[in-house]
């Protein structure tokens, strides 16, 4: 993606006396992981191709409190989500996409009962729905009739009942879709939720994203998909684990979407 | 009115009588749990409890295992029926008093006996499964000791009442076609107990009335023995299963409660010009500790659970060897909640005996290896939801002892001072918009 996409801070938006469509809410992952960044960059590069307004809170954004909730922080969690809701209130949010499901759920289902109430939407869902008013096409792209599974991220799918979104997206590139044996209600978690991603396994016999990749390389795919950060950092290192990184891609759903974009 | 009439009147009595004081027990001890509101959106929570209680839903994620429950499911709901003649015959001294349904009769009587023969069928296979092919989930370490005789007993309890029951129809069916004044009922050649009356050919009149009185002895007895062994059994599913779904959590899977006892404080800290309430006559709790920290539902949930394995065979960090078990949480609430119950028997209060759910029942260390995911919620058959209990429990373990891992820790004081769970600045947020 050579053009270059301003990316203008709700502050911005403000100062100009404007405001956008959407929020985008980057989240942590997205903001400061250098593989999740390339997703970030993808999400903008598909709302400024379908031509929708959007802002970010920039330095204003801060933790959800996601981790610190699951963690068992309830104290600190309510502090970050009370002091994010003062901030999307200030600015008058109606409408955030999210680039993390985490984020996502958190927005969505926790934030209303704190007085935050927004419509959340998850990027995949967004893109969906973008799909769906034609407001972006599809052309070619290198994934035609290769071989990706999706994997559920639980907070996307058990969480939230959302697994549709993210295989239409998919269909949309012709690719050959196919479901791992656990998938959808059933799918396998990649280790990372539940605050997991930032402490070491307790014992066992195995990490869980080897388990899961196992299953994921049995079917011998072209690429893994997935939507949340965390799950690509836990994919990604067990595609590595078995020295797979340079015939199975793991990428996120927008970026499987922008290389099929019609210029 | 004779004798054993009598006798029966007094067995069923002394049967109901004992079954209500300790079914009355269980329902204190679960009222013993925090206070929580189910009672919105009652037609979802009918539609709910019609489809995954009544219906089944949930099992048939695995069809074999659900085929053969739904036998003895649909068996011993049905043959309830049966149960109902047995105590009016039992009482009055009729003989197969429902036979004044006429040609219907016999008709309910061989469906019964079909349904018997799929239960009888369906716990042959279970006790298969259990002891001799020994699926994984059925044999686990949590399961060593009472919990898996337990479910064995069950089983052979099952098969020994349709067995009686094939026994009483095959005396009783010889009895008939003997001439016998008392056993005057015509119910034909049934589908099971037919084949069987072959057997009894050369057998005496007298032999034939104790074998058919003692069936049926055995069959009412064995009911009442059932009933009241429910109240000490996992088995107690087959009513609880029903409230349980009823009083489901509605919410998306992904939503955790806030806690309102928190949120007043972090009002305060955020704006210290707020007039604080007046402090509570118990000091405030963060979480729990004791199964009476949980709410009622979480210990509804406890009783409910029938300790099939389906959440922890599902459990990401079960599968890979860690000690968590979604299963396990689940019979510690249970055999908690029953101590403190047992003890407030004996007087004392809950907490006085010095234990508690954790540490003495789940270690941090189960807690510590979930990773949140409700793969546990969505398998459970019959909507239990461990992974609120783990939340509640590491609650405490955080917001009281403050005894997080380490990594835990840092984590939380990343959050705190630099508004991201990472050693980052947070003045960098926005410097991916500049990268390449």
């Amino acid at each position: 993606m050579s053009e270059t996409i301003t990316i203008k801070s709700m502050a911005e938006w403000q100062a100009e006396g404007k405001s956008p469509e959407v929020l985008f809410w980057v989240g942590c992952a997205g903001s400061f992981d250098d593989r999740a960044k390339r997703i970030t960059r993808s999400i903008t590069t598909i709302l400024h191709h379908a031509g929708i307004s959007f802002g970010v809170l920039g330095t204003e954004e801060a933790c959800t409190g996601d981790p610190a909730k699951r963690a068992g922080n309830e104290f600190l969690f309510q502090m970050m989500a009370m002091t994010n809701i003062s901030v999307l209130n200030g600015y008058n949010i109606k409408k955030i996409v999210t680039g993390c499901p985490h984020c996502f759920n958190t927005l969505k289902n926790e934030y209303p009962g704190l007085g935050g109430n927004y419509e959340v939407l998850h990027h995949t869902e967004f893109i969906k729905n973008l799909l769906d008013e034609g407001r972006i096409k599809i052309e070619g792209g290198d994934f035609k009739g290769k071989k990706i599974v999706f994997h559920d991220p639980c907070y996307l799918g058990r969480g939230n009942g959302i697994y549709e979104a993210p295989r239409k997206v998919i269909e949309v590139l012709d690719a050959d879709l196919t479901e791992l044996k656990r998938s959808r209600e059933k799918g396998l978690c990649c280790g990372a939720g539940g605050a997991q991603m930032f402490k070491e396994a307790e014992p066992g016999n195995k990490e869980v994203n080897i388990e899961r990749s196992e299953e994921i390389l049995a079917e011998n795919p072209a690429v893994v998909a997935t939507g949340c950060p965390f799950c690509m950092t836990m994919m990604t290192d067990g595609v590595k684990h078995f020295n797979k990184e340079s015939e199975v891609k793991v990428l996120d759903v927008a970026e499987l979407l922008v290389n099929s974009l019609k210029k | 009115m004779g004798i054993p009439n009598l006798i029966f009147v007094v067995v069923f009595l002394a049967a109901c009588i004992l079954f209500w004081r300790n079914a009355s027990k269980i329902s204190r001890n679960i009222k013993l749990g925090m206070p929580l509101d189910r009672s919105d959106r009652k037609g979802e929570r009918w539609r709910l409890m019609t489809l995954v209680a009544f219906g089944q839903k949930k099992m048939f994620s695995r069809p074999w295992p659900a085929l053969l429950h739904f036998f003895v499911y649909a068996g011993f709901v049905i043959i309830n029926i049966e149960v109902a003649e047995i105590v009016i015959d039992g009482i009055f001294g009729t003989h197969r008093v429902l036979s004044v349904a006429g040609g219907l009769y016999p008709l309910m009587l061989a469906s019964f006996e079909v349904l018997a023969f799929l239960v009888t069928a369906g716990c042959v296979i279970f006790l298969i499964r259990r002891n001799i092919t020994k699926v994984k989930r059925l044999v686990m370490k949590e399961l060593d000791g009472w919990p898996k005789t337990d479910a064995n007993l069950i089983l052979i309890m099952e098969i020994s009442l349709m067995t009686a029951f094939f026994f009483m129809n095959a005396a009783d069916r010889s009895l008939f076609i003997s001439g016998h004044p008392h056993y005057n009922v015509d119910i034909g050649f049934m589908p099971v107990s037919g084949y069987l009356a072959g057997f009894f050919s050369g057998w005496e009149s007298s032999q034939l009335v104790f074998l058919e009185r003692f069936c049926w002895w055995f069959h009412i007895i064995g009911i009442l023995a059932f009933l009241n062994y429910l109240v000490v059994s996992k088995h107690l599913h087959i009513i609880l299963a029903f409230p349980n779904v009823f009083f489901s959590r509605l919410e998306p899977k992904g939503k955790f409660d806030n806690l309102e006892s928190v949120t007043g404080e972090v009002k305060l800290m955020l704006d210290p010009t707020l007039t604080p309430p007046p402090a509570p006559e118990t000091p405030l709790k963060f979480g729990a500790r004791d199964a009476t920290d949980l709410s009622w539902k979480q210990l509804l949930d406890a009783y409910t659970c029938t300790e099939c394995g389906r959440c922890t065979s599902e459990c990401p960090a079960n599968i890979t060897g860690k000690k968590l078990s979604p299963r396990k949480i689940m019979m510690d609430t249970r055999d908690r909640i029953d101590e403190i119950g047992k003890n407030l028997d004996k007087g004392k209060k809950p907490g006085e005996d010095g234990k508690a759910l954790l540490n003495d029942y789940i270690s941090p260390e189960e807690l510590w290896a979930c990773t949140s995911c409700n793969a546990c919620v969505q398998a459970c058959p019959v909507n239990i939801d461990p992974l609120s209990i783990i939340m509640d429990l590491r609650r405490y373990l955080v917001m009281e002892q403050s005894a997080a891992p380490n990594e835990i820790n840092l984590m939380l004081t990343n959050i705190e001072n630099n508004h991201v769970p990472w050693q980052f600045s947070p003045a960098d947020r926005l410097n991916w918009a500049q990268e390449k």
